[in-house]
């Protein structure tokens, strides 16, 4: 012990200001939080004492009788049958979403980035502007989209009439009213995939195509045997990244569809949230939605890290 | 000492340019003129859907209202610039503007400080707990905005810092650093190895290394993680619209949903707001961002 201290105490100091913040700031709360959802905590029990100005100027205290009580795991019973919020159809909404926009970032991304990695005129041009929409924050992206796909006024509308065709009332059914939030989520997020994929072809070594090459290999087998095994390592970081990102992504949902119609449209965090902030806020339900959402990320990445492992590959 | 570091500041400057360098060409065949259109005819497909949204925010932001709310499509109608003008006259814009820029700025100073040395340690020191703490930093980018946002919302209002920018720094803080640990991680592995030795030769400490060996030679990738912590902070909405209340202490965020309520929404006020958004962050970001994704991935796939 002593013998690991002496060898290790400089890094343990290095490393000692992130982990004090991530105690104070991130598993401190994260334990409240927890505590939170195995209470009926909301907006009018939250405080532990009531306080009364008494003549003088004085405040005595009491203990607030209606205080927020322990009540075991009466929440998750209520939120996973249903009896409190709409955490299935949620959920449903979260894996739709999450999968369509990795699969459309990953795959327009992968086939930009071959595109952009050839030698040929413009090629600067293009990837500048390819890169754009990356530089836009997301809570502009969707209100743009929102602009652009609004029901009187939007631009996609107007071009719908002006071919003669019916405007659709994209945010009055569930389907077209996900479908804008993931064309806007997809917009901001192949850019980034386009790059760090661009970045992983670059690291293929050229030798081997030419090999293939005099070897007889079509376009095809070359992609499929040296191309998508040299950008594996790439691959299955931005593929784990962009999955938790889009499970995670509050501001398009949040500001494009808004939850319409009548919060069909809700994924897990943005109905959390609106359990949290709005109407009677209820902190508890909240706090549940949070250490569901998180239970099943966590999941997912222990599977994802172990068939990786199984594959050869550990970071 | 002298005569290795203009050394290694080449190596990091070369690895930096790699991600713009055309690969070595290595077939030199000549493509048919009909696979070369297909390849520009899908570029420029591609580059008109990434244009065209911010595009049309921009020549909507110099239309009047009026000709915003007409049905038929317009490219240019009238243009002015009367929307920038009641944006920042009329409206709490640029009490929101100066917010966001404090708290960004905040989030990104003590974001960097408070990990730069975790990043150096991860990326050179074997210690116990390293795989346990690289895998916290991992574990955090998967929290979502729902599990942390209600204990801190009632943390800061027993503090009493509801509604102030302290709150939201705070709360960027629990993203910003262990992002900017990973990401620096992923920069210092960039710096040669040798370099610690030698300065270790020359009787430098692990922290006189840090400080005066390793940092210096870091700034390209410290500026880059620190942009981008800046415009995470700039982009956040979840925490400003929970913890901000008055309208003059908003952040951008939240303030531009003001201009779009259910009903009536102004959207003349709106794109030009979001043009403004917009601006600084795309500057930032092209300087930031052909360095970004290397740091990125680097943390995730280097041992």
């Amino acid at each position: 012990m002593r013998n690991s201290f002496n060898k290790h105490w400089y890094a343990w100091a290095m490393v000692l200001p992130t982990v004090i913040v991530l105690g104070v700031l991130v598993f401190y709360p994260l334990l409240r939080g927890v505590a939170q959802s195995f209470t009926n905590l909301n907006e009018s029990n939250q405080r532990a004492e009531i306080c009364t100005k008494v003549l003088g100027g004085a405040e005595t205290c009491k203990p607030n009788p209606d205080a927020a009580q322990f009540v075991g795991l009466d929440n998750y019973v209520d939120v996973l049958t249903g009896a409190q919020g709409d955490f299935w159809l949620q959920f449903v909404n979260t894996l739709v979403w999450t999968v369509a926009c990795v699969v459309l970032h990953y795959g327009l991304g992968l086939g930009l980035a071959v595109m952009l990695n050839r030698d040929f005129r413009g090629r600067g041009f293009y990837r500048v502007a390819l890169i754009l929409p990356w530089a836009v924050p997301s809570f502009v992206a969707a209100f743009a989209w929102r602009f652009i796909f609004d029901e009187r006024f939007g631009v996609i509308n107007g071009a719908l009439r002006a071919v003669g065709l019916d405007p659709v009332a994209w945010f009055e059914q569930r389907w077209t009213s996900l479908f804008t939030a993931i064309v806007a989520n997809v917009w901001l997020g192949v850019p980034f995939m386009m790059v760090a994929l661009l970045g992983g072809l670059q690291s293929i070594n050229g030798d081997l195509y030419e090999a293939a090459e005099i070897d007889g290999a079509t376009p095809w087998q070359r992609f499929v045997n040296i191309t998508l095994p040299g950008l594996r390592p790439v691959s299955s970081t931005v593929i784990l990244l962009g999955t938790i990102w889009t499970f995670n992504m509050f501001p398009i949902i949040y500001f494009v569809t808004r939850g319409q119609p009548a919060g069909e449209t809700e994924i897990l965090v943005t109905g959390a949230y609106r359990a949290a902030f709005e109407g009677i806020r209820d902190y508890s339900l909240a706090a549940t939605y949070g250490v569901l959402i998180l239970s099943i990320l966590v999941v997912y990445a222990g599977v994802y890290k172990r068939v990786l492992a199984k594959q050869g590959e550990v970071f | 000492m002298a005569e290795v570091l203009p050394q290694a500041i080449q190596t990091t400057i070369e690895g930096a340019e790699a991600l713009d360098r055309p690969r070595p060409p290595h077939v030199r065949r000549k493509r048919s003129s009909l696979a070369s259109l297909g390849l520009h005819a899908t570029l420029v497909v591609a580059t008109f859907c990434a244009l065209f949204p911010i595009a049309w925010v921009l020549l909507s932001s110099i239309k009047p209202a009026s000709e915003i709310r007409r049905s038929e499509i317009h490219l240019f109608a009238s243009p002015t610039l009367d929307n920038y003008r009641t944006l920042l006259g009329d409206t709490d814009f640029p009490y929101w503007f100066l917010n966001s820029v404090i708290v960004a700025a905040f989030t990104m100073v003590f974001g960097i400080a408070m990990s730069a040395t975790a990043g150096y340690a991860l990326s050179r020191f074997n210690f116990p707990g390293k795989r346990s703490l690289m895998w916290t930093f991992l574990l955090t980018q998967m929290f979502p905005v729902a599990i942390l946002i209600v204990p801190i919302y009632t943390i800061m209002a027993n503090l009493g810092l509801i509604d102030t920018k302290a709150s939201l720094v705070i709360a960027y803080l629990t993203v910003a650093v262990p992002f900017c640990a990973w990401m620096l991680r992923g920069y210092f592995d960039t710096i040669p190895r040798e370099l610690d030795e030698a300065a270790a030769l020359d009787g430098l400490g692990p922290y006189g290394t840090f400080w005066r060996v390793v940092l210096p030679l870091a700034r390209p990738g410290i500026a880059v993680t620190a942009f981008y912590t800046f415009l995470t902070a700039w982009a956040e909405v979840a925490y400003a619209i929970a913890f901000m209340q008055s309208s003059r202490n908003y952040t951008l965020g939240a303030g531009l949903q003001q201009f779009v309520p259910q009903f009536s929404p102004r959207w003349e006020l709106l794109t030009a707001g979001a043009v403004l958004v917009t601006l600084p962050a795309a500057l930032v970001f092209f300087f930031a961002q052909r360095h970004l994704v290397a740091g990125l991935t680097a943390g995730g796939t280097k041992g």
